[in-house]
């Protein structure tokens, strides 16, 4: 890391992910059970509301900052950086469509006061990974709705305290007219309809609940969905999770380097032949680190500008550049940590020895799935037929 | 008469949920259901129909949101 002063939450982030969430990685995978201590250490420090500006009592962290936090936290556990990168999207797309509401900003506090975790309720059994449509529309009745989603996958649902859910504006609205409420733990149920027993990603504890919901008008965020997707929560999603890749990969490529390192000790005056693998390896890293720096610096660009930012970010060539982000990265990362394994031998093939890649790989394969690549790429190849220039 | 054919166009591609014709030209078009895969085949027909071409700055949502927005955007385009 070249930064001359590191950041605070960055700093938290890797002593938690060194002392809490690495200690227990392997049993969390193991059992597919959530990584409870790491969750109740990023509490503690107070790190739910990382991104809450200070003046409403959080920490006034940079998505940047959070970025780094999470690839800290990937080195030692994905699972328990996931969590986390999914809590921030829930805040983050809330802090930015709906802070001018009195009742989300009484949320906010309420979330810096009890660091409440929020779970995302975006997928539902009849539409998969399209996240631009619902099934399930809020059924109002005067100023109060009823909702029931049947979702395919809500990480640690059964461990969050709130949950953000994207449904129809009302039952019979058309399929991409949605909005995003917030539900609280106290008006809603999960009944569980299936296991999470997965190759990896282990900890997130995603298996697919039935959904039932109740809540108030305030509850429902004004903005349409559709504007919160394109401004905020597919960017911010891309660029997190994207923070999570780069753990998985600096963490397999660590491994490698020190597996050549201890060659190279052994044999002084001889360059083993790995370390040619390592160079090339070293050097994908590298540019999985610069696409995500140079989104990441125009996405803050934009945030940061008056005015426009929003007409830029919902528009195509933005869409684009933020979806080649996610199916580049998430290609790319399987084929870092197969390379390191290759580079480990059978020493990164074993599961009890140090240099083990097996949870490293099976988490890696998660990034091309979390909303399937070719879903993203029919999307980009719609957008093709209309942009022009590079 | 432009109009008529942006309409016209909408009716073929915008897969909207609700009656065109019960729309009026400032309604927000997407809260009528057009999805953003069906939007850009509303703008390809509106290319080919208009013989113009969309610079990648006007591919926005506000742009296609309404037929008045269409419309201006369509006559920006044509009096250069
Ligand atoms: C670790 C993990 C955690 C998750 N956590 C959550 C969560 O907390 N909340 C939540 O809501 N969801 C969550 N998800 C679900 C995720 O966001 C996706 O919705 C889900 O993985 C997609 O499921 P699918 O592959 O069955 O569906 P689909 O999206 O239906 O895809 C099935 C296959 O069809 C392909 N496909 C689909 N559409 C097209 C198209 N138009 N053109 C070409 N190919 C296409 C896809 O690429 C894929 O190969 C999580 C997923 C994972 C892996």
């Amino acid at each position: 890391m070249t930064n001359a002063k590191i950041s605070p939450f960055v700093a938290i982030a890797r002593s938690i992910g060194a002392e809490v969430a690495g200690v227990h990685a392997t049993a969390v995978d193991r059992d597919a059970r959530f990584p409870s201590e790491s969750i109740k250490a990023l509490k503690e420090h107070r790190m739910l509301s990382a991104y809450v500006p200070k003046s409403l009592g959080g920490g006034g962290a940079t998505l940047g900052e959070l970025v780094l936090a999470c690839e800290a936290l990937s080195q030692h556990c994905t699972s328990t950086a996931m969590i986390f990168a999914m809590h921030q999207i829930q805040v983050i797309s809330i802090l930015r469509h709906a802070s001018d509401s009195p009742w989300f900003l009484e949320y906010i506090r309420d979330l810096v006061a009890n660091q409440n975790l929020i779970a995302s309720v975006t997928s539902e059994v009849g539409v998969g990974g399209e996240m631009r449509s619902s099934v399930c529309g809020l059924q109002w009745e005067g100023q109060s709705f009823k909702l029931i989603k049947h979702a395919t996958t809500i990480s640690y649902g059964a461990q969050a305290d709130d949950l953000l859910v994207t449904s129809r504006c009302t039952p019979d609205g058309p399929a991409s007219d949605q909005v995003l409420s917030l539900v609280r733990k106290a008006d809603y149920t999960l009944e569980q309809q299936g296991v999470w027993d997965t190759m990896g990603m282990r900890g997130t504890c995603s298996p697919p609940f039935k959904l039932t919901a109740t809540g108030k008008k305030d509850q429902v965020i004004s903005t349409p969905f559709a504007a919160i997707a394109s401004e905020t929560m597919v960017p911010v999603s891309h660029l997190l999770w994207a923070g999570c890749w780069l753990g998985i990969a600096g963490a397999a490529v660590n491994k490698a380097r020190a597996f050549v390192r201890m060659q190279g000790r052994a044999r002084p005056g001889s360059i083993p032949p790995t370390a040619l693998r390592l160079a090339e390896v070293a050097s994908e890293l590298h540019m999985l680190r610069a696409s995500v720096d140079s989104v990441l610096r125009e996405y803050e660009y934009l945030i940061a500008a008056e005015g426009g930012s929003a007409d830029e970010l919902s528009s195509m060539p933005y869409a684009l550049k933020i979806n080649n982000l996610k199916v580049a990265g998430s290609r790319k990362l399987p084929e870092i940590v197969s390379q390191a394994l290759l580079i480990c031998g059978i020493m990164g093939y074993k599961n009890d020895s140090k240099f083990s890649m097996s949870r490293h790989l099976r988490d890696a394969h998660s990034g091309a799935l979390m909303v399937g690549n070719d879903r993203i790429l029919a999307t980009n190849s719609s957008m093709l037929l209309v942009l022009k220039d590079e | 008469m432009i109009d008529g054919q942006i309409r016209q166009i909408l009716k073929e591609h915008a897969r909207l949920a609700i009656d065109l014709a019960a729309l009026d030209d400032a309604a927000d078009l997407y809260q009528a259901g057009m999805t953003s895969h069906a939007s850009v085949n509303v703008m390809l027909a509106l290319e080919g129909n208009f013989d113009v071409e969309f610079p990648d700055r006007m591919l926005k949502r506000k742009v296609f949101e309404s037929v008045d927005s269409i419309r201006q955007a369509l006559s920006e385009l044509m009096a250069n």
